[in-house]
Formats: structure tokens, C-alpha cells, sequence
């Protein structure tokens, strides 16, 4: 692409970064959440791709791979961390451990749910950029 | 009327233009654009009728990913669409 769509990618990945983190991160208190900040996430990712082509990107796809992995595998072992009680039992709330803060409106809240929030955010972004990535990948060009 | 329903109407009339240029133009390449630019809107009547989260899931998934995936599967295929 040209070096204006480079120049310009450059400046909005960062900024595009912080607002998938910042809906993740603020996925209990305000509207978003993991899927919505793992969709702004992936669209970093097609950003990427339409600027600097998808050849400089194929060797991120095993690490894209390996990041849906562990979203998937830390969503079910956050959901087997209140199995004493019942599965998806949120044991860490209120317990004043990691998320344990009991205030309303508080981003140090909700238990398990915000790293439940990180962990479809992660799969979310790895498994719509892998889509991305692997359109851009395979098949020849046809400039008819 | 107040103003918010004005812009709500003149919001939903520009959605169905979107869409009928999408289904109308010829040129796929362009038909793209008109469907991003419609799921822009859709986004911001999402916003407009109170759901933000629907808005934030619409923006990122309608206008930006589907747009790179459908440039990028027209980019290994035909731009024109071809008369039955």
C-alpha cells in the first residue's frame, strides 16, 4: 500500500490497541466487553494486513494460534475454579483476593468475571485475525 | 417531532439507500463500500435507540472486518458481477 496508508496505520494501531483494551478491561462496568473488544482487536489485525500485506504477517500465524488457545483453555479453567460450589461458581468475588473489591462501579470488581472477559477478548481477536489472515494467505491473486 | 427523531429517520432512510446500493451497483468493489457504509449507520441507529453494545459489535464486526474480508476474497476472484 501507499505510504500514506503505512504512515497513517502506524499511527492508529497504538490507539486502536488501547480502545480493544480498554473495552475488555471495562467489559463489567460500561457497554462492551470480550467480544466487542476482541472484534476492535482483529480489525488491528486486517488494518495490519491492508497496509503492509499479509506475507510479512505469516509467520504470526502459529503465535495467533497458540493466543486462541489459551483464551479458550483459560475460559474453562476459570470456570472450573468455583467447581466446590458449581461450575461458572464465581469463587473470587467478594473474596478480597485478585477482582475481589466489592464496590459498585469499581474496576477492581466482579471476580472472575473481567479475566473471563480478557480470556474471549483474547480468542475473540486471535480467532477473527486468523480468519483475516488466512483469506489474505491462500489462493493467487486475480487482478481481472 | 424533536430532533433526535428527525435524526433518527434520516438515519434509517440513509440505511436503506445503503442497502439498495448495495443489492443496485455492479461494480462488487463498490457494492463493498456501500454495505460498510450501511453497517456504519446501522452502528450509529444502534447508538441512537440506547444499545451501545450492539453499536460497539456492529462497528467493529459489520463496517471493519467483514469489509476487510470481503475486499480481500473480491481481491482473488472478479470485481465485475457477470449478466446471467
Amino acid at each position: 500500500m501507499s505510504v500514506v496508508v503505512r504512515t497513517v496505520t502506524r499511527l492508529l494501531v497504538p490507539l486502536a490497541l488501547i480502545f480493544g483494551a480498554y473495552v475488555i478491561m471495562h467489559g463489567h462496568l460500561t457497554p462492551g466487553g470480550g467480544f466487542q473488544g476482541g472484534a476492535v482487536l482483529a480489525s488491528v489485525v486486517a488494518l495490519l494486513i491492508v497496509a503492509f500485506g499479509a506475507e510479512r504477517l505469516r509467520r504470526r500465524q502459529t503465535s495467533l494460534t497458540s493466543v486462541e488457545d489459551l483464551g479458550a483453555l483459560m475460559f474453562v479453567v476459570l470456570a472450573f475454579v468455583g467447581i466446590g460450589s458449581t461450575f461458572f461458581y464465581n469463587a473470587l468475588a467478594g473474596a478480597r483476593g485478585l477482582f475481589g473489591g466489592t464496590e459498585a462501579g469499581s474496576l477492581w470488581a466482579g471476580g472472575t468475571v473481567p479475566l473471563m472477559n480478557w480470556a474471549v477478548g483474547l480468542k475473540v481477536m486471535a480467532g477473527l485475525g486468523s480468519i483475516v489472515l488466512l483469506m489474505a494467505l491462500f489462493g493467487g491473486d486475480d487482478d481481472r | 417531532m424533536t430532533a433526535l427523531t428527525v435524526l433518527q429517520v434520516a438515519n434509517l432512510v440513509l440505511i436503506v439507500a445503503g442497502a439498495v446500493l448495495t443489492v443496485w451497483l455492479r461494480d462488487l468493489l463498490a457494492s463493498v463500500v456501500a454495505l460498510a457504509a450501511m453497517s456504519l449507520l446501522l452502528a450509529l441507529q444502534f447508538y441512537l435507540l440506547q444499545a451501545p453494545d450492539v453499536a460497539i459489535a456492529e462497528a467493529g464486526i459489520g463496517a471493519a472486518l467483514t469489509t476487510a474480508i470481503f475486499v480481500l476474497a473480491l481481491r482473488k476472484t472478479r470485481r465485475k458481477e457477470e449478466e446471467e
